[in-house]
């Protein structure tokens, strides 16, 4: 059995930037263990003499040019924001007060 | 709908394109005839995300108009396509099956768009999936489930189940998919339809949302493989704007089809997918179709990829953990939802009350997963290992393919299950990709097609070839063939058997009531 914890998915959830409800780590708390112990046994047969594959077709030093290609407008890059002033896309405060 | 439009639509693209070419047909009159069939039967079936029917005409209208004054046009041009909504599109919304990205309009156009319009073929839709291409059944779409029309109490398949039933019940005669585990092939299984994965980096991604970049690839969904083969060779090859695309040149897959022949091809049938956890009466029509193939010529021998017993496990770390990466752009700053917590928050607060409103519950689940496989002290013994297993994936395969021309397997274990069958059960849904996730981690192409219907449920079963990277063409071939000596056998194809979604709709057009 893996050992996950309610306190380790609502970690994960701060880390990945999602507001779960109580419920929702609960549930998931359940559902992780059991595909995390489902997939563990990856590390069968994951010894020290194979090498890792990131990718599957391997392509190296991918250049083009060092020219300005076709960018997008600053007002299509904000035509899906959901607030901007008309040049820059606006959020709430950076840091809390505490910070 | 008119006994003319009721043939239109039953058309293969490869006829319809010729009929536009020939003139005796025009775009507007294909498009209306889909897009009349879209408003009788999607209420049920809910293949489509959004249509745009004047949109639709008028990119048709254009065409018709470039054709009467003489202008040389792709064999395709004219010909309606449905657009699986993980593909951004610049005039219609594209929201990749999310509540996140509900009514966002792109604002540029993926490669592949660009490539089909250039060929003159009309967009006719967007296609539901499961939100950002995360599922087998598109039962984790935000915006409700898609429905098989062999039986619209049971799943489409997925993440692609929308373009799969577009296509089966005649709703567009060719769509675009994309296939990170099996996404245009289970689909294409459970429909009675044809679906390819190209090899990794055929097909440009640029534009394409991404679940997890190291195994997304965009392909051809359709009826027939001669279809598939000509919208392959619409958007394939090499795009700067994707630097994992290759700089390959790239054989003719439609005269790859048309050549077709299996005479001396060697086939393996993968061992580990052929027998325990698959459904009987599907693997008798696998076997069948394994007959067929031999009589023709084919050698057929048994092969084994033992390190297949992993893949599955592999494919679950690495693509949540590639997935919890990609999906960090929904940030409620640049592009789709916002939420505002109560009392208000910084920047932070609101991207994670939006993310929560945001993403399902399937999203959540392989974001968090992909976020823990990633995380220091796990990293090695998950991530790290799963690419490991990559490796002992690609080495079965190199070495199959040092004796064979191209693998077979049955393309998912059962035929299509019920809505809401595997609810609850994530493991059990994760199993149905069993035979199409290895080619995703070995980068190379597949091909599903229809080898007839399951003795006990009487609905569709598909078979799954595999070639070597860069073979897509020896798919084509060997898919081209397989599907003639079946329709020589039967007498008809198989999707003419599929039921009748819409039986009014013929007498009334005879009593010329519509």
């Amino acid at each position: 059995m893996s050992e996950i914890t309610q306190e380790q998915v609502a970690h994960l959830a701060n880390l990945a930037r999602i507001a779960l409800t109580p419920q929702e780590i609960a549930s998931l708390t359940t559902e992780l263990g059991s595909i995390v112990d489902n997939v563990a046994k990856v590390s069968e047969v994951a010894t020290a003499d194979v090498p890792a594959t990131s990718h599957p077709i391997p392509l190296q030093n991918v250049y083009r040019p060092d020219v300005p290609g076709t960018t997008l407008t600053t007002e299509q890059a904000l035509a899906g924001a959901p607030d901007h002033d008309g040049s820059r896309f606006r959020v709430t405060a950076i840091l809390g007060e505490e910070q | 709908m008119t006994n003319h439009d009721h043939e239109l639509i039953r058309m293969p693209a490869s006829a319809l394109a010729e009929k536009l070419t020939s003139g005796e047909v025009s775009s507007v009159e294909a498009t209306r005839a889909h897009l009349d069939r879209i408003g009788a039967v999607d209420g049920e079936v809910h293949a489509f995300l959004h249509t745009d029917p004047a949109l639709s005409l008028r990119a048709a209208e254009s065409i018709d108009e470039r054709r009467a004054a003489g202008e040389s046009l792709h064999p395709l041009a004219g010909v309606p396509i449905a657009i699986k909504d993980v593909i951004v599109t610049n005039d219609m919304p594209t929201t990749s099956g999310s509540k996140i990205l509900e009514g966002w309009v792109p604002p540029y156009d993926a490669t592949v768009m660009q490539k089909l319009r250039a060929a003159g073929l009309v967009p006719i839709g967007k296609t539901n999936m499961d939100e950002f291409a995360m599922g087998s059944s598109t039962e984790h779409s935000a915006y409700g489930p898609t429905h098989n029309p062999w039986d619209l109490e049971r799943i489409p398949g997925g993440s692609g189940g929308g373009s799969a039933a577009a296509v089966a019940s005649f709703e567009a005669p060719l769509a675009l998919g994309s296939d990170t585990g099996g996404s245009i092939r289970q689909p294409a299984h459970v429909t009675g339809t044809v679906g390819v994965k190209p090899t990794y980096g055929g097909v440009s991604r640029y534009g394409a949302i991404a679940l997890a970049s190291s195994l997304d690839q965009i392909g051809p969904v359709s009826r027939t493989v001669l279809d598939s083969a000509l919208l392959h060779d619409v958007i394939g090859g090499h795009d700067p704007r994707d630097s994992t695309s290759l700089t390959d040149e790239w054989p003719s897959m439609a005269e790859a089809v048309r050549r077709a022949d299996v005479k001396g091809l060697k086939i393996g049938v993968i061992t580990e997918l052929d027998g325990d956890g698959f459904q009987p009466g599907l693997l008798e029509r696998f076997r069948e179709a394994l007959d067929l193939l031999a009589a023709a010529g084919a050698e057929i021998v048994d092969v084994s990829l033992p390190s297949l017993e992993y893949a599955i496990s592999a494919y679950y770390l690495i693509m949540p953990a590639e997935a919890s990466s990609n999906l960090a752009k929904f940030d409620s700053v640049r592009f789709g939802l916002r939420v505002n917590p109560p009392g208000g928050g910084t920047v932070e607060d609101v991207m994670a009350a939006t993310r929560e409103v945001g993403f399902g519950a399937e999203a959540k689940r392989r974001i968090i997963l992909g976020t823990y496989a990633l995380s220091a002290g796990y990293y090695d013994a998950y991530y790290g290992s799963a690419q490991k297993v990559r490796t002992l994936v690609q080495r079965d395969f190199a070495a199959a393919f040092a004796g064979v021309d191209v693998l077979v397997s049955p393309t998912a274990p059962t035929t299509a299950f019920k809505l809401g069958q595997n609810d609850g059960d994530p493991m059990a849904m994760y199993l149905n990709d069993i035979a199409t996730i290895p080619a995703n981690l070995a980068g190379i192409p597949g091909i599903s097609l229809p080898v007839g219907l399951a003795t006990e449920d009487g609905l569709p079963v598909g078979i799954q070839f595999l070639a070597p990277a860069r073979e897509d063409a020896r798919l084509y071939g060997v898919g081209g063939a397989l599907e003639r000596l079946l329709e020589e056998k039967w007498g008809h194809t198989l999707i003419s058997q599929a039921p009748d979604l819409a039986p009014g709709e013929m007498n009334a057009a005879e009593e010329g009531a519509v």
